[in-house]
């Protein structure tokens, strides 16, 4: 690591100035293209209802307020079920199906990683294929499969399948393959049973990829509106009851962007906070024939 | 007769080594206790909520079923149907084929290029910065409704405002209404979300290339960093690319919820409908059970045959 960070310092035969130049300004170009959207989402949700509905329309806010923000709360605060009943819902399914996810995957991803049995190679591939359909396939029998263990209109119907997500077991298991196998070896030899080095030893060396785990699994949960398995009011989720602000259309075009921010600023911090762990863990994230 | 003893004992052979293996693997399994211990919770999970139902789909596929009776059996009569009856299926079929034709390659060589672009950048700061940049709209929810306000229908849009402003047209046009505009505007809002879990392997990927492989390309005579992106960097990286060509094409062949969002659903002449969307129409607004389980079937077949044949074009990278 420290000499390739080295060598970026040094100038490649291969690069011209030039390049280097070109390089970045298309990527300033397209980035542009790609955050403007979300600066007008933040811009917009800062406007006073009179700066959202002026022609020519404006870019950037002129006298920015926080009414937008105090209408959702207002909103919210009038509505049926009380609002913290819907952040206790969504905070209590990411963090159980998080924390499930992270501890029920990593085990198995350490026995496939670390241990040689009969079906291991089939399992693995079994999960390969899983990741290459898209969960709507899938739904139907899932709900035929919910109702048939009584699992309609309650948190396990959220929680469990996001417990199983195959692509948090792929990616931990091509990083566990990195922990060398000499480390597990001594500490057999010193008498440590699998669970004592699958806690000690194995999931220490891996922390990059549990933090990747459990950001992924936050932002499906924390964006789940799982309103297809759920219909108790007193059990539906924030991005549910934000939803139907949003459903409002015009009227409440200053309380939607508000939504909108509100919702998209917590997944994006944590990806700024933990970047550099996301990006280590990708790096093991490949699929070798 | 001597023929027929010797095949016989070919066959006993034969049982023989297959009772052998047997004895042995299940010596394994008894062995191996404690990592079947270790996979099994995981794996049950992953049997009931991922296995059985793209099972219990195909076998649905075959069966007429509304949920209040039981399924009975059809044979292929769904299947028919939807391609001999159903002639919202084929425009379902058309436009998911369109937009995953443009957005599925498109957005895969644009993210892989961008990585790309972005790991030439010296500064480390610089880089994460750019990472985001072209990683936020992926992870921001549902932040693409603002491209309900950019194309918005009336004077206060975006870019209705500025066409007027401009002189350019006089009235709003009906971006979200109009047949002709409704799919290159979603496509560009695809796009836009497109850069996705294959980003982040690309740029994980292309840090990690061995330097001494670039050194040893100097030597050979690579003089510009297109070469050293073809003879090098990709080469080496395969298995992202492979990994990035499973989420992409497993993304794409399931686009629905951007575009019923913006465009309606059931959208204007039906052109925001794909697959996705006649499987949730059929599903679980007519609880036709059977029929959509049909159409989860080719749509889970479509994606298993994509990636097997995307992944043998991979393999052929820098050949």
């Amino acid at each position: 690591m420290a000499a390739m960070k080295k060598k970026r310092k040094g100038v490649k035969p291969s690069h011209s100035l030039l390049g280097n130049f070109f390089n970045i300004f298309i990527l300033v170009l397209l980035g542009l293209f790609m955050v403007m959207p979300l600066v007008l989402a933040v811009s917009n949700s800062l406007k006073p209802l009179e700066e959202l509905f002026v022609f020519p329309p404006r870019l950037f806010v002129r006298n920015p307020t926080l009414e937008n923000f105090h209408d959702v709360f207002v909103l919210l605060s009038e509505s049926w079920i009380p609002f913290s009943r819907y952040i206790f819902n969504t905070v209590f399914i990411t963090v159980i199906g998080t924390l499930g996810h992270l501890i029920i995957a990593s085990m198995c991803a350490y026995a496939l990683a670390k241990h040689r049995f009969p079906g291991r190679d089939l399992i693995f591939a079994v999960i390969v294929m899983a990741l290459m359909f898209a969960g709507q396939v899938t739904a139907i029998p899932n709900y035929l499969i919910m109702s048939r263990i009584g699992w309609l209109d309650s948190y396990m119907a959220l929680i469990v399948p996001a417990i199983g997500k195959p692509m948090g077991l792929f990616l931990m298991k091509q990083f566990m393959e990195q922990i060398p196998d000499s480390l597990l070896e001594a500490a057999r030899i010193d008498g440590a049973g699998e669970a004592r080095i699958f806690l000690t030893i194995a999931m220490p060396q891996v922390k990059p990829a549990w933090l990747t785990l459990m950001i992924f699994s936050f932002q499906d949960l924390w964006n789940m509106q799982g309103s297809n398995f759920i219909y108790s009011e007193e059990l539906k989720t924030m991005p549910y009851a934000l939803s139907q602000i949003a459903a409002g259309g015009i009227s409440r075009a200053g309380a939607t962007a508000a939504v909108t921010v509100i919702m998209m600023i917590v997944p994006i911090s944590i990806f700024v906070i933990n970047q550099s762990s996301i990006v280590e863990t990708m790096a093991s994230s490949g699929i070798k024939e | 007769m001597e023929a027929e003893r010797s095949k016989k004992s070919l066959f006993y052979l034969l049982l023989e080594d297959i009772m052998s293996r047997l004895s042995v693997t299940w010596k394994e399994v008894k062995k191996a206790k404690v990592s079947y211990a270790f996979i099994a919770p995981f794996c049950l999970i992953f049997i009931i909520f991922y296995l059985v139902p793209v099972l219990v789909s195909i076998g649905l596929s075959f069966t007429y079923y509304n949920i209040l009776e039981a399924p009975r059996f059809i044979g292929w009569q769904n299947y028919i149907n939807l391609f001999f009856a159903d002639d919202v299926f084929l425009i379902a079929v058309k436009n998911t084929f369109l937009f995953a034709v443009i957005t599925g390659p498109l957005g895969y060589f644009a993210a892989l290029m961008i990585a790309w672009m972005i790991n030439e950048i010296k500064n480390r700061f610089i880089r994460a910065l750019m990472t985001l940049a072209f990683y936020a709209p992926t992870i921001s929810g549902q932040a693409f409704i603002i491209w309900k306000f950019i194309f918005s229908s009336d004077g206060y849009g975006l870019v209705n405002g500025w066409l007027m402003k401009l002189g350019i047209t006089y009235e709003p046009i009906l971006w979200f209404e109009d047949a002709g505009y409704i799919q290159p505007i979603l496509i560009i809002v695809v796009l836009w979300m497109s850069m996705g879990t294959g980003f982040l392997s690309f740029i994980a990927g292309l840090q990690n290339v061995d330097n001494s492989l670039y050194e040893a390309g100097y030597i050979d005579g690579v003089r510009n960093r297109f070469q050293e992106l073809w003879y090098i960097t990709l080469p080496s990286m395969k298995p992202q690319l492979m990994f990035g060509a499973v989420m992409t094409i497993t993304s794409s062949f399931a686009i629905h919820d951007q575009l019923a969002a913006l465009a309606g659903f059931p959208s204007v002449d039906y052109q925001a409908h794909t697959v996705v969307s006649h499987l949730i129409d059929y599903g679980s607004i007519r609880f036709e059970m059977g029929y959509a389980s049909s159409i989860a079937t080719l749509l889970f077949f479509t994606m298993i045959l994509c990636n097997k044949l995307v992944q043998r074009l991979i393999r052929k990278v820098g050949d």
